[in-house]
Parts: structure tokens; C-alpha cells; sequence
């Protein structure tokens, strides 16, 4: 779960890392309020779940707060990659001197959380790494013993030749790694880590995400999910315990398993179609998942055919017949349903499902194609 | 033979009184697979019933339990919150393979265990695994028994239902298996696709190898160089995810395309530059793989 830069920023700052104040303005009454407050320039940030919000012209300095609320009425609704951008951040603009990368992620290779600093900040580091690999230094920490204070100097030390600088990142490097295994976090960023003309090193912008896994146990956490910025449909499939993630194509998908979700979703593509959705259902056969993933599915008014892909190993596939034959008596469904079931008692189910009107396969390739043509407007 | 389970593995299960551990314990012993001992905290001294009245001693904790039965797998389904602790101890214990099925384990805490179970030398499988089976053998975790068949192939893949729709295909096509693997869909897993086509090379009766690979970080292509400098088995893969947009998590919490890095495309090419013959559909991989062995 991504969380916005204003909440990672209370992140850091529970932390210790010294993080300039800011306030978050829903219209542009309030951004001007709050940049009155600080007086002098400020910057105005739209807080979406996105990179390139300054590219986008969502990051604007605003020289006093009429220009704020300015800013701030221009960015309020803006569509950054496809998010409504629904808070602004205003925060006092820093006289900045020099700005440097910090970054930390779970590396999948190494099985530990690994930093990157580079002093080329405020630009894309994966750029960096792939154009200038010498201009960042990478270090990861042992899980068991956590971030020594060696290691967080030779990273600092990386960044700049001043000893008070140095000494500065170092701590903030320190605490950096502290906010994310404190905030069970995947990845920690912050891009630029600026220092000041007064010789200050401040984290001047933050992005923070959780491994989701976390959540169950970090409810102050959870408590910073933002809705908004995701579809109705992802929203209500989390609730229902599905994973849904909503496509651009017309062929439902509601499958059991991920990688055969995947797995479907190409087939849907071979066949010369588009998937409007990835959906695994799990090895439930419980109609009232099924209503629900049938719900999400053709929330989606784009969907034309929906298709089942079932493989029934510990799942029985009488019972997921029986489950699917409930849950459409239950509810109107517009689009045409083809359904493959295959694997344990696939006879019976192939009997319920027929007996119930429903035509029904056990080979995958069949129903793929046979959704497509149907969404296609086929018979 | 087969890799890493077979007619000498003496299975401990953590967690067999809850309710998924419980069916998967009947549906193990009934595959055959020998289970001596079960671990729930609290329950020790009572026993588990198997499918045709065996009886399972419970312990209370890994050590008692290995010591009192000689056990050296254990199969974990404890809920999230208490996985990575629960395979800290079965590391601790003396077994030589943890398979761990649970989803969702934090990732934070999987860092931790695995660091630990290295160091002990102690083979973790998974977290969010299927465990795996050796037809004829011995099963461990909660793949289905019915649709795999003793034969030459080896299969290892990151998926559950997926890796089923293969087997099954492979089975039904006559091509019996070796072992199946499931390494499980997390980002942070303790056996990977080189571990296993390690263990297949060496296997004399796995003549060929399927893997099963799809979106997100970059076993894969480490697997398929490993491929083109170790081994004289022929491979044949397939990758999940194709039509996967970036930056959004399929499912499986490692099903991740970050930035650029993790697609499907460049995976295909990898296996593609390697010798690994690509399957374009699931249907595909019976046809590659008897090309493959002809």
C-alpha cells in the first residue's frame, strides 16, 4: 500500500528525521490560510500515489498565499497518470544549496533491505543507476544486527565532504531505516534529501510504501489508506477478501489462483482479446464470494462476456458449480457467462452447470476463445 | 527418485489442529506420506486422528517433537502473525526442510527467518507456497495427489492453481513427474528456481524440466542463466503475466512489475537466449517438452 508524502512525512518525523512543517489544504481557502500562517513562499504539492507530480505541474512554489490559492485551485482536480488529485501539502519553501537521493527497498535478491544514495538528488534514480551506476553507493543490512552506525556514516560520507553535513545524514540515514522497519514498510524514499544554504540537512519531500502483509498488525497504518485514489471496484473487492485489479479490456475474468489469473488474462490477449480484469477468487467455493466477484465484475460497464477458469484441486468442482448456479440466482447479470471447471468431481459439476443453463468447459483454451467471440459481439 | 521429499521423509506438522492444517494432514496421510508428529502450543500430549483411524502424537513445541519421532520435514500453516516465528523454530529443531504454506507472512519477518535458517543450513520452502509432491512417494503441503503420476519430468513453478493446470496437462498427456515444486509467491522466498534445477540436474530420473515462471523481481532470468551454464537437461518454461500492467501487485505479493524491471517480456527473452523454449500458452508446454525429450 502506497501512502502519501504527507503521511510518510509523520512517518519520518516519529522518527526523528528532521522534516520541514506542512499541512494538508483540501480547497484553495485553506492552502492560503496555511501558507498566511508561515508567511514567505511556500510550496504547493498535490499528494498523489505518483511519481512525475512535478513534471505533471502538480509541484508549484507560491511566492506569498494569494499565489497559493492560485496554485492550489489549479492543482485541486488536476488528473495526474490517470488520479484525481484530491489534498495539496503546503509547506515552507527552503533555501535549498545541494539536493541528494536516500532511499531504501526490500531487495528480493539479497533478502534484505538495501540503501541507495546518490548525490545526484531530485531527478528518477533508476535513471541514475542505469545512465551513471558510479554516482550511487548501495549497502544492505543485515536484518539480525539492523543499520550499524558505520554503515550509515559510509553512506553519508558518500553524499558530501563537509563533517557536519556528514554527520547530520548519517543520523537521518540511521532513522530513515528505523521508519521503515518501524512502518513495516517495502520502500522508503526521500528524494531530495536537501541541504540548506545554513549548512541544515532536511528531508524535504518523503514516499513511504507498506508491505501489505503489515497491515493486520499496524492498524495506525491501515488507518492512512486513502480510498479515493483507488477504483470503487478495487475498494470493495479488497473488502470481499478478493484480489481484483481493474483492466482497460472487455472479458471478465474471475479465476481461482493468481498465476492462473495471470495465466488466463494472456490467453484472453492470444485469443485476440483484452481482459477487463485480473480476479482471484481463492479456493473458496462459497457462493457469497462468488456474488461478490460477479458484483465487481460487471461493475465495470466496459465488460461484455465474463468467464469462469476454475481448477479444482483441493476445491471441489461441484461445490464451485453449485456456488456459481447460487450466486447467479442470487443476482442479475447482464453480459453472457461461459464457465470452465476442471479437476476433482468435474463430471457432476458439468452436469449441474448444464442442467442450469450455463455452457461449460474443461479445456482452458475453449473458454477463452469462446469469451472472446462473445465479447466480441460473436453468438 | 526425486528431489527433496521422498519414501524417507518423516513429516512434522505445525499447526495441525487448526483448520486448514488439519484437512491438509488427512490429505497428506492419505497421499501416503508418512506423518509423525504434530505441533500446536498448548496440545501436547493429546493425538490427531488420521483419515483411517492412525493416531499423530501432538507436542507442544518442534524440539520435543523431533526428538520423540525423528522427524525431518516440517509443513507450516500457522496463521501470518506467527509463521516466521514458527519457522524460526522448526530451523532450530533439527529438520533439514521447512515448507512453509502460509500467505501473507510480513516481509519484514521473513527477512529475519530466512537470515536464520541459512545460517543454520536448514532448506525453507515457500512462505505462500504449495508445497510439493513426489508421485508415488511422498506429498507435503497441499498440492492435489490425484492429478500427478510418477514419471520423468521435474517441475518447479511460482504458482498453486497454475502449477495444477500443468501438471495436469503433463499427466494427461503420459508424462508422469519426479517431483513438483512450489517455491511460492512472495517476494522474499527461501528455495528458488535455481535451488530446485540444481536438485533436478543431479536427480538421475528427472530427464527434463518445466518451469513455471511470471511477473516480478528476477528469478527467472538468474534461473535461465544457470540453465545455459550447468545444465544438459532439457527446459521448457512459461510466463504468467503478459498482459500484467506495471505497478500493480497480481495476487501474489511478488507479482510486482517495479519500475521497469520484472516483465514477462524480457523474462520470455531471457529463457529464450538461454536455450529454455518458451511456451506461449499453458497448452503449449505438453508439445515443447516431448519435442524437447524426443
Amino acid at each position: 500500500m502506497d501512502i502519501h508524502e504527507y503521511q510518510a512525512k509523520e512517518r519520518f518525523r516519529a522518527a526523528g528525521i528532521e522534516v520541514p512543517p506542512g499541512e494538508i489544504a483540501t480547497t484553495p481557502e485553506e492552502a492560503e490560510a496555511i501558507a498566511a500562517k508561515y508567511g514567505g513562499t511556500v510550496m504547493v504539492k498535490a499528494q498523489v500515489h505518483s511519481g512525475g507530480r512535478g513534471k505533471a505541474g502538480g509541484v508549484k512554489l507560491a511566492k506569498d498565499a494569494a499565489e497559493a490559492r492560485q496554485y492550489a485551485a489549479a492543482i485541486l482536480g488536476m488528473d495526474i497518470k490517470g488520479l484525481t488529485v484530491e489534498k495539496v501539502l503546503v509547506t515552507p519553501a527552503e533555501d535549498i544549496d545541494t539536493e541528494a537521493y536516500v532511499g531504501v527497498l526490500m531487495d528480493r535478491k539479497k533478502q534484505a533491505a538495501t540503501f541507495m544514495v546518490s548525490a545526484e538528488g531530485g531527478v528518477d534514480i533508476e535513471h541514475v543507476a542505469h545512465e551513471t551506476p558510479e554516482l550511487i553507493r548501495k549497502l544492505t543490512v543485515d536484518p539480525r544486527y539492523g543499520m550499524l552506525p558505520h554503515q550509515a556514516f559510509w553512506l553519508a560520507n558518500f553524499l558530501y565532504d563537509d563533517p557536519k553535513l556528514i554527520k547530520q545524514a548519517s543520523k537521518i540515514i540511521a532513522q530513515l531505516y528505523d521508519a521503515f522497519v518501524n512502518s513495516g514498510a517495502s520502500m522508503a524514499e526521500i528524494n531530495p534529501l536537501i541541504t540548506t544554504t545554513a549548512g541544515e540537512v532536511k528531508a524535504i519531500d518523503a514516499k513511504m510504501s507498506i508491505d501489505d502483509s503489515e497491515l493486520f498488525r499496524r492498524p495506525d497504518i491501515e488507518a492512512m489508506r486513502d480510498t479515493s485514489s483507488e477504483p470503487a471496484s478495487e475498494v470493495k473487492a479488497r473488502e470481499a477478501g478478493l484480489s481484483y485489479v481493474k483492466l482497460d479490456g472487455d472479458v471478465g475474468c474471475c479465476v481461482n489462483g493468481a498465476g492462473l489469473a495471470m495465466a488466463t488474462m494472456d490467453l484472453v490477449k492470444y485469443y485476440g482479446g483484452e481482459p477487463a480484469n485480473f480476479l482471484d477468487i481463492g479456493g473458496s467455493s462459497n457462493p457469497d464470494k462468488v456474488v461478490a466477484a460477479l458484483e465487481i465484475i460487471t461493475s465495470d460497464p466496459n465488460v461484455k462476456a465474463i468467464l469462469f477458469n476454475i481448477f479444482g484441486g483441493i476445491t471441489r468442482c461441484d461445490d464451485v458449480a453449485r456456488g456459481i448456479v447460487e450466486a447467479t440466482k442470487r443476482i442479475d447479470i447482464g453480459p453472457p457467462i461461459v464457465i470452465r471447471l476442471t479437476g476433482t468431481n468435474e463430471e457432476v459439476a458439468l452436469e449441474i452447470l448444464s442442467d442450469a443453463g450455463f455452457p461449460a468447459y474443461t479445456s482452458m483454451d475453449a473458454v477463452v476463445e469462446k469469451a472472446v467471440e462473445l465479447a466480441a459481439g460473436g453468438a | 527418485m526425486s528431489i527433496f521429499i521422498d519414501n524417507d521423509t518423516k513429516l512434522v506438522v505445525q499447526g495441525i489442529t487448526g483448520r486448514d492444517g488439519s484437512f491438509h494432514t488427512r490429505q497428506t496421510m492419505e497421499y501416503g506420506t508418512n506423518v509423525v508428529a504434530g505441533v500446536t502450543p498448548g496440545k501436547g500430549g493429546q493425538t490427531f486422528e488420521g483419515p483411517n483411524g492412525e493416531t499423530v502424537p501432538i507436542f507442544n513445541a518442534m524440539d520435543e517433537a523431533v526428538a520423540e519421532t525423528g522427524a525431518n520435514t516440517s509443513v507450516i500453516f500457522v496463521p501470518p502473525a506467527f509463521a516466521a516465528g514458527a519457522i524460526l523454530e522448526a530451523a532450530d529443531s533439527g529438520v533439514a526442510l521447512v515448507v512453509a504454506i502460509t500467505e501473507g507472512v510480513p516481509v519484514l519477518d521473513m527477512a529475519r527467518a530466512h537470515a536464520f535458517a541459512r545460517d543454520k543450513g536448514v532448506r525453507v520452502l515457500g512462505p505462500n507456497c504449495p508445497g510439493l509432491i513426489s508421485p508415488g512417494k511422498a506429498k507435503v503441503g497441499i498440492l492435489p495427489g490425484q492429478i500427478v503420476a510418477e514419471g520423468p519430468i521435474g517441475l518447479v513453478s511460482r504458482s498453486g492453481t497454475l502449477t495444477y493446470e500443468a501438471v495436469f496437462q503433463l499427466t494427461s498427456a503420459g508424462l508422469g513427474q519426479t517431483t513438483c515444486v512450489g517455491i511460492g509467491g512472495d517476494p522474499l522466498i527461501g528455495t528458488n528456481f535455481i535451488d530446485c534445477l540444481e536438485a533436478f540436474e543431479a536427480d538421475p530420473d528427472t530427464k527434463g524440466v518445466v518451469v513455471l515462471g511470471e511477473i516480478g523481481g528476477t528469478d527467472e532470468q538468474d534461473a535461465a542463466a544457470f540453465v545455459s551454464a550447468n545444465m544438459s537437461k532439457p527446459v521448457v518454461g512459461f510466463i504468467a503475466g503478459q498482459t500484467a500492467p506495471p505497478g500493480r501487485r497480481m495476487g501474489h505479493a511478488g507479482a510486482i512489475i517495479s519500475g521497469s524491471a520484472g516483465t514477462a517480456e524480457e523474462k520470455m527473452k531471457a529463457f529464450e537466449e538461454n536455450g529454455i523454449a518458451v511456451a506461449k500458452r499453458p497448452a503449449d508446454l505438453v508439445g515443447l517438452i516431448q519435442d524437447a525429450l524426443a
